[in-house]
């Protein structure tokens, strides 16, 4: 049982530079099997690049990414969403012209797989394939109540039901990390409330490890069982919910003197 | 089972696919009937074959604009390597294949293949840019095409192909023939398109752009023009979606254009210009971005207004863009859009309670 100990994702003294300006600098972490994460800081601290290094929308100047045990030096973003990394967006990435239930499908555009041919001749294997990524994909509209959705426009969703969509997109690809960029963003305390269980519920029915960054210090203290706090790109604290909230060092990041 | 089908067709996903087939196979049954009272107008019938092909170049073309979001000015330059192949290789088989129609499949079919592999050279470097940029590359192109063949010798002989880009150093045996004969272009070419084959060729193009837009690489496509970043996030290959619509649309281009060469005794490269590849965009345009159906309607009408307002003369072109204006605010009016809307919906509901 030695898999147990080895993290999903593992960073070292990761490090990006803009031009002369350094976003982001010394960010190491660790991230267990099934874990929920947070990633807390002060506007401009530099957490959605972390996401974007994570992800490989950026190339880190410095340090590295183990995913699975793996260096992930020189791979693109496809790759990274093949090897098992998927994320949502701080402002919603829908494929708007798409319908809810398309949304979700392409998810699976890496898992399921049929040649172009197959697709024109409308064969066997093409049906049996799109029958598997229609019942997938039905499946998790169903677990974000989604489904009564799913031949709307995304574009035609509400807020919030466009950040769900956007999970279930995500979790289509099926990942073993999920990175979640600001979730509860413009949703009213209920909506949150909501979305913490849909959190927690994803974690224990995919069983898969999420780092989240988030805002709504309710959520982040509710949920997550470690959280790193970025202040200026470095790395300002680390631990459970109780420490961090006890941190002299966070509370005057957040405050001020 | 029967209901089942039935529902099934008129199924909002499925109608637009219903439409376009239905819309073709019906005005073909029409059009063939009308030849065959000979109530057609020989002006009519003259451009039957024509509107096919352009038809044909404009599904193509909408694939590459409306499904895939790239805007591509150089379709006529495709049509003009399908075209030119197909009548080259038409006119080499002639003497061994006296048959037309298995001719004409293989001259499409090489006209097809060359107009793929012209898209898959150009593609490589034209689809790493974007936007605007992407469509001066391929007006570029468009034009590399034409002058490329107006400067193309072609003739064969009891000895072999013979190929050149100078004129003088071409000697034939007697007996020989040219193929392409430089800015002359094609002359002496067998007409052996017909209206069948146009026809046949739409219903192909549909089965293969509907059948790819509903699937995994159609979403993907359209994925990659909604959103890119998110695209990329699930594991879509951005590069590969482009490339596979960008091929697509060039190999009907080529398909229309092999089809619209055969359809007259000479062809010049001059056809397919600039201007042409413009026209394309605005049928497809005037049609509805993505929309198969409306293309084809737009395309019928705007290649036929012209040669029906021959009579009026200087008047011509202005009552064109007067028709080209009103159809853009039309289309995208919000109140005609919404009476359209409502008309299909009271239709399409009086036939499925009428079919129950």
């Amino acid at each position: 049982m030695e898999e147990k100990h080895k993290p999903v994702l593992e960073v070292k003294e990761l490090g990006i530079d803009f031009g002369g300006l350094t976003a982001v600098n010394d960010f190491s972490m660790q991230i267990f099997d099934k874990e929920i994460v947070g990633l807390i800081g002060p506007n401009g601290a530099g957490k959605t690049t972390v996401f974007n290094m994570l992800t490989k929308v950026y190339k880190p100047s410095r340090g590295s990414i183990f995913f699975l045990g793996e260096d992930t030096a020189g791979k693109s973003v496809v790759e990274m969403s093949h090897a098992g990394i998927a994320r949502t967006f701080q402002n919603i990435r829908l494929f708007n012209q798409l319908s809810v239930l398309d949304n979700v499908k392409t998810g699976f555009h890496d898992r399921v797989k049929y040649s172009n041919l197959s697709a024109v001749f409308r064969t066997p294997s093409f049906r049996k394939k799109e029958r598997e990524i229609e019942e997938g994909s039905l499946e998790l509209l169903k677990i974000f109540r989604l489904d009564t959705e799913a031949e709307n426009l995304a574009k035609n969703l509400p807020y919030g039901a466009q950040r769900r969509l956007e999970i279930a997109r995500a979790l289509a690809t099926d990942p073993k990390l999920l990175l979640l960029d600001e979730p509860a963003a413009g949703m009213n305390p209920q909506e949150t409330e909501e979305l913490m269980d849909m959190i927690r519920l994803t974690r224990d029915h995919f069983g898969i490890a999420i780092l989240l960054i988030e805002h709504d210090m309710k959520l982040v203290m509710g949920i997550c069982e470690r959280i790193t706090v970025l202040n200026y790109g470095m790395m300002l604290s680390e631990g459970t919910p109780d420490e961090i909230q006890a941190d002299p060092q966070v509370i005057k990041a957040y405050l001020g003197e | 089972m029967k209901n089942n089908i039935f529902s099934k067709l008129l199924d909002a996903k499925h109608r637009g696919r219903t439409g376009s087939f239905a819309l073709v196979i019906i005005s073909y049954i029409i059009i063939e009937a009308l030849m065959h009272t000979g109530s057609l107008s020989s002006l009519f019938s003259s451009l039957l074959v024509p509107v096919t092909c352009y038809i044909v170049a404009s599904i193509g073309l909408n694939m590459n604009v409306g499904i895939s979001g790239e805007l591509n000015l150089g379709q006529a330059g495709f049509m003009s390597v399908g075209a030119f192949t197909a009548v080259s290789v038409s006119g080499r088989l002639a003497p061994i294949m006296p048959n037309p129609i298995i001719r004409l499949i293989f001259a499409i079919v090489a006209g097809i293949i060359m107009a793929a592999v012209f898209g898959i050279i150009i593609g490589i470097p034209v689809l790493k840019l974007e936007g605007d940029y992407l469509a001066i590359v391929t007006l570029a192109f468009g034009q590399i095409i034409k002058s490329i063949i107006t400067n193309m010798y072609l003739g064969f002989d009891d000895t072999g192909l013979h190929f050149s880009f100078v004129e003088k150093t071409m000697s034939l045996n007697p007996g020989g023939k040219m193929l392409l004969d430089g800015p002359m272009g094609a002359t002496g070419v067998q007409r052996i398109a017909n209206f069948t084959a146009g026809v046949i060729l739409i219903l192909i193009s549909l089965i293969v752009v509907y059948n790819i837009i509903y699937s995994r690489s159609g979403r993907a496509i359209m994925a990659a023009r909604d959103n890119r970043i998110a695209a990329e996030s699930v594991g879509i290959d951005i590069s590969k979606t482009k490339m596979l619509s960008f091929v697509l649309s060039a190999s009907l281009a080529g398909a229309a254009g092999a089809l619209y060469g055969l359809n007259y005794s000479t062809l010049v490269p001059a056809k397919f210009d600039f201007n042409t590849s413009i026209l394309i965009l605005v049928y497809v345009v005037l049609g509805g971005l993505g929309n198969m159906t409306g293309t084809i309607i737009s395309t019928v009408i705007l290649v036929l207004l012209p040669e029906l307002l021959r009579s009026m003369q200087d008047y011509r072109m202005l009552i064109y863009a007067v028709v080209l204006i009103a159809i853009m605010i039309l289309t995208n009016n919000d109140r005609v859009k919404t009476f359209f809307a409502g008309l299909r919906q009271s239709i399409f509901r009086k036939k499925q309670e009428g079919s129950v």
